[in-house]
């Protein structure tokens, strides 16, 4: 029963992919131009287009280009981007530029995911353990000023604190690749401390809001009315139930996490997958845009995915579906 | 005269019994009070900016403005500190902050209310198309629903704005459509719940017609936590446009927009300009401030259960 459930999930998961990379395709593709013009430019005359776009595979019907670019997809091959190409030179493949940048992204999403979790789940039970005392106004207040404020405001506030008035931390993150240890710590701090930030005000809240709704719930009403104490409630009563549901909160928020990456990224020139992407969209590269949006996406269902398999495997009534 | 009496006496007996439920009323704690405030602040802003604001949003000021006896003669108008010529300081180019933040709040506030609205009017429209048709109509909607809500939201705007580029209908259009996902979700699940409920049935029953029913029945039943809901979608909606201005995908100079402003200004961060944190300060007052609002709201409307337990 359950091995059903995992499957239909996985299933469920893979077909998403497959429309979400259908949307991306159709999303790049509806601008009249195509990658033949630009690589020719201003030297393109309608012979050597026609001939450049049976090279390139361009000149078959769109739904021929996106089965091929899909193919290429799952092989590995990337495409190439707009950048380097014009004059008959066609331009970097997209996978180098990724290779490095991929890394780069993944490292800052690591350490904030390793900082972010453990410290929301501790203020968020604290939060929850003692509500509507000084402790969890001040953390409720606090968190939903945190999550109302865009991530700039955060990046801002930091950079002026740590780089300008106390100038402890540098305000940009570039990497070149031969930092040192400490270098590369202390350039990461900044950006690495805004996410936390800005992940955190979202886990505790809703871990918080978790712990409290299974306090809710009639076994808990019970254990009050046998006068167990209320610390004993929640550590041993509550927090067991409310396991599927913090996992699921933490999966999701990590997800939520990309928009952050984004901005994050372009504000201290951090050369990650993100700043990539912007830098793509800026300069209307479709193919490296297309290949960074599906990367992004492939990630958030992949992370989706996985929030539904904790619910499942925490949850006996949705191991064994009616 | 004297019937309409007649008809409209019996409520308050009803509401004396003491099974009936509590009249609904709006009452805010301090949070939700001091949000109201300052909402009707920046609301206030919207129309009168234009007329207060100092200077116009594109002037650059002159430099004679900015001469102290004794000083240079010729004086730096980029990046200046708050001073009596500009009671915020000055940005990248010299034009006042104040004033770009007094014009800026028209586009930032007006484009993401426009764009909240289209977002309702696609997501309700379609939701409760979903609600009340069910069957095949409902199962595609949310199915293609499902499929654009895998996609984070800032991607989706990113992969159309690469496309087709950034104008403010194009922003406005990207907007209201991707939130308009969320939106279908919660107008169709409040629309089942009230489909399936016994007043809906006697209705049917009773022969009513289906628009009848949507609009006598359905949308007054699901206003209240959509309103709720329209605050927070509103709130996300900001930050969204405000960071893809912040991208430079969004609203285009010479246009001031307070997402835009924070970007160009970066780079006086270095300096310790604070040009790039009065608009980010702009966009966090009015977003604490509505979710200040709808979390008070929701906290008595709800959530009273296990406040009562502990």
């Amino acid at each position: 029963m359950m091995l059903q459930a995992i499957l239909r999930r996985t299933g469920i998961s893979v077909a998403t992919l497959f429309v979400v990379s259908i949307l991306i395709f159709v999303g790049t593709s509806i601008l009249p131009g195509d990658v033949a013009e630009i690589i020719l430019g201003q030297m393109a005359t309608p012979e050597s287009l026609a001939a450049l776009r049976t090279k390139l595979g361009i000149d078959q019907p769109p739904h021929i280009r996106y089965f091929m670019w899909l193919g290429n997809l799952l092989s590995g091959d990337l495409g190439v981007s707009k950048a380097g190409s014009g004059f008959g030179t066609i331009g970097t493949p997209i996978s180098t530029m990724i290779s490095g940048r991929l890394g780069n992204t993944l490292l800052l999403a690591g350490v904030v995911a390793m900082i972010a979790i453990p410290l929301s789940l501790f203020l968020g039970l604290l939060a929850a353990m003692f509500p509507g005392t000084r402790l969890d106004r001040t953390v409720t207040f606090s968190t939903l000023s945190l999550i109302s404020v865009p991530e700039f405001l955060v990046a801002t506030l930091l950079v002026l604190v740590f780089a300008v008035h106390l100038g402890w931390l540098p305000a940009v993150a570039y990497l070149s690749g031969t930092e040192s240890g400490w270098q590369l710590a202390k350039a990461l701090a900044i950006p690495t401390l805004t996410l936390v930030i800005v992940a955190s005000s979202q886990i505790i809240r809703m871990t918080r809001a978790t712990v409290l709704n299974v306090m809710s719930s009639p076994y808990i009403e019970m254990a009050i009315l046998k006068g167990v104490p209320r610390k004993r409630i929640i550590l041993r009563h509550a927090l067991f139930n409310a396991i599927g549901p913090i996992v699921n909160v933490i999966v999701l928020n990590l997800a939520y996490l990309i928009s952050g990456v984004v901005i994050v990224e372009t504000i201290f020139a951090y050369p990650g997958m993100a700043k990539l992407m912007i830098d793509g969209v800026q300069t209307r590269d479709l193919p490296l845009v297309q290949a960074c949006a599906m990367i992004f996406c492939a990630t958030y269902i992949v992370l989706i995915f996985i929030a539904d398999m904790a619910s499942i495997l925490s949850n006996p009534r949705l191991r064994h579906p009616k | 005269m004297s019937e309409m009496e007649e008809q409209t006496n019996p409520a308050p007996q009803f509401e004396e019994l003491p099974d009936a439920p509590p009249k609904p009323r709006l009452k805010l704690s301090w949070p939700g009070k001091l949000g109201a405030v300052l909402v009707l602040f920046w609301v206030v802003i919207i129309f009168i900016g234009p007329s207060i604001a100092p200077y116009y949003e594109a002037d650059i000021l002159d430099e004679e403005l900015f001469i102290v006896p004794g000083g240079d003669e010729y004086p730096d108008t980029d990046f200046q500190m708050p001073s009596k010529v500009a009671y915020l300081g000055t940005d990248y180019l010299g034009r006042d902050t104040l004033s770009r933040i007094l014009y800026g709040a028209r586009t930032t506030i007006g484009i993401s209310f426009v764009a909240t609205m289209l977002a309702y009017l696609i997501g309700v429209t379609l939701g409760i198309a979903a609600a009340v048709g069910g069957g095949w109509l409902d199962t595609g909607l949310s199915r293609i629903n499902d499929a654009f809500l895998s996609i984070p939201h800032i991607m989706l705007g990113l992969i159309v704005i690469a496309a087709v580029g950034s104008t403010i209908p194009i922003l406005i259009g990207i907007t209201g459509f991707i939130y308009a996902t969320s939106v279908f979700r919660i107008a169709r699940s409040l629309g089942q719940d009230v489909m399936v409920s016994d007043f809906v049935e006697a209705a049917k029953v009773r022969g009513e017609g289906l628009w009848w029913i949507i609009t006598r029945e359905i949308l007054p039943n699901i206003a209240m936590p959509l309103a709720t809901d329209f605050g927070l979608r509103f709130v996300y909606i900001i930050l969204f446009i405000s960071s893809l201005s912040f991208l430079g995908l969004g609203v285009q100079p010479p246009m001031s927009d307070w997402g835009s402003m924070v970007k160009e200004n970066l780079a006086g961060l270095l300096y310790g300009s604070i040009a790039p944190l009065v608009p980010s300060l702009a966009i966090a007052t009015l977003t604490i401030a509505i979710n200040m609002i709808v979390d008070d709201i929701s906290a008595h409307s709800g959530g009273k259960l296990a406040k009562r337990m502990i």
